[in-house]
């Protein structure tokens, strides 16, 4: 054997410091999302500004008085949440499925869903992470004591991981279809009741003083629940809407 | 040096009612081009987008280098570069920028070798411009430059010279040579006449 000459193979992909890791790759997608997102910060506040304006609406029409809007506070607080990460979801998939990038992701040799995982946590932290913060005055505004301020933080935090998962599998599967909007929403808002259901209850509960913990720790598990699973799902939906 | 090869044989696909690929077959070696012609919708893309694994064939397979693409599809879409219709560059991002990202999710690239690809293709001087503001025949020399910078055995073209100008044309050619000298295999969707080098290109035409 010591006669074959050496033979280097120009497409050798071996060579270690060329490689790059799942997890590397998938911190790039993110990082391209975010900086693509700050180059078009109007697509960015859209979605805020409709959280805002939608739970402003509240004390206008129902009655500014405190102790009312008390009473509809979780729910308007969450309607107008859940319709704001809708809001967003459209463009979560849409442009990189229109020029061709998902389509270079599912080619790239890595983990799909990793990619996918990491679009999807760009996101969160683009909307999910900022309606959290931006909750906390729509709160005010529906007269909830200061005191129940980090309880509908976190709850609305934690919320909003889980709708932007759901959300995610929802965006893929409708990637081939024109105008997918209401089709969108109508994939999504039935997956999200629960979300819904214990965040508008944590809120309660920090509004009338409450142990929280509980319906926190259900948003939480049901947040775990979506990581594991909804960029599997997502991955696979678009695999065949690229066919 | 692994062995390289890549076969069609006898691939069937439907695309609802309408039979696109009737019993495509072809063998193509190490060094060697396959030039897929045809009319409008004889279905050069779907050819180029099952050999990629994107579309699932009904009848028939695709082996790379004797095995079936579909046992290790990520491994084998790993090895090779596609490259569609229409550039998939961001129009918000640099030129620079979206070959980093674009080809940093599969291989690390030096700022250096970036610039590099970028001057082969002639578009240097375009590197820092957002996509937005370049011409579609200088997105393509883009989307050429991460042809180059994949360093892949396998690359599929689906017009591959769209918009681009007689200089371009000739660049295209060129770069398919260099990848056919590495021992590199191409196949590529084309309308125009494109100079090929001859000797080891094989020609495939679909019948519409």
């Amino acid at each position: 054997m010591n006669s074959a000459p050496a033979v280097i193979d120009p497409f050798a992909v071996g060579a270690p410091e060329a490689e790059v890791g799942a997890l590397a790759a998938a911190a790039l997608a993110l990082a391209r999302d975010l900086k693509l997102a700050f180059r078009r910060p109007a697509q960015l506040l859209q979605p805020l500004a409709f959280f805002a304006l939608v739970t402003m609406l509240f004390p206008l029409s129902i009655s500014p008085e405190l102790s009312q809007l008390r009473l509809v506070a979780p729910g308007a607080l969450w309607a107008a949440a859940l319709l704001a990460s809708l809001l967003a979801l459209e463009f979560l998939f849409r442009d990189d499925a229109q020029d061709g990038t998902l389509e270079q992701y599912a080619l790239s040799g890595q983990s799909l869903t990793a990619l996918l995982f990491a679009k999807t946590a760009a996101h969160w932290l683009l909307t999910g992470l900022p309606l959290a913060l931006m909750a906390p005055i729509a709160a005010l505004a529906l007269g909830a004591p200061t005191s129940a301020l980090p309880g509908i933080i976190a709850a609305v935090g934690l919320g909003s991981v889980t709708l932007s998962l759901i959300g995610a599998i929802g965006a893929a599967l409708t990637l081939g279809i024109r105008r997918s909007g209401v089709l969108l929403s109508l994939l999504t808002l039935p997956l999200s009741l629960p979300v819904l259901i214990f965040g508008a209850r944590a809120t309660q509960v920090a509004i009338s003083g409450g142990a929280i913990i509980a319906p926190l720790e259900l948003l939480a598990a049901m947040a775990v629940f979506g990581v594991t699973l909804a960029p599997l799902a997502a991955a696979a939906a678009v695999r065949i809407s690229l066919e | 040096m692994p062995v390289r090869s890549l076969e069609a044989e006898n691939l069937h696909l439907w695309r609802g009612e309408r039979h696109v690929l009737r019993g495509v077959a072809f063998a193509l070696g190490a060094g060697e081009c396959l030039a897929v012609t045809g009319a409008n919708g004889a279905g050069k893309t779907t050819l180029l987008r099952t050999l990629a694994g994107l579309m699932y064939p009904e009848g028939g397979h695709v082996r790379w280098a004797g095995a079936d693409v579909r046992a290790d599809l990520r491994a084998y879409q790993g090895s090779l570069a596609y490259l569609g219709h229409e550039p998939p560059l961001k129009a918000d991002l640099t030129a620079r920028e979206n070959l980093h990202y674009w080809i940093g999710v599969r291989r690390r690239v030096s700022p250096a070798a970036l610039g590099a690809a970028l001057a082969r293709v002639g578009v240097e001087a375009l590197a820092e411009r957002l996509v937005r503001t370049l011409s579609a025949g200088q997105r393509r020399r883009v989307a050429l430059a991460a042809l180059a910078l994949c360093v892949v055995p396998l690359w599929l073209l689906d017009e591959p010279a769209t918009n681009l100008d007689a200089d371009g044309q000739r660049l295209v050619g060129g770069l398919i040579a260099e990848q056919l000298a590495r021992g590199g295999l191409a196949v590529a969707a084309i309308h125009h006449s494109l100079a090929l080098p001859a000797g080891q290109v094989r020609q495939l035409e679909l019948a519409a």
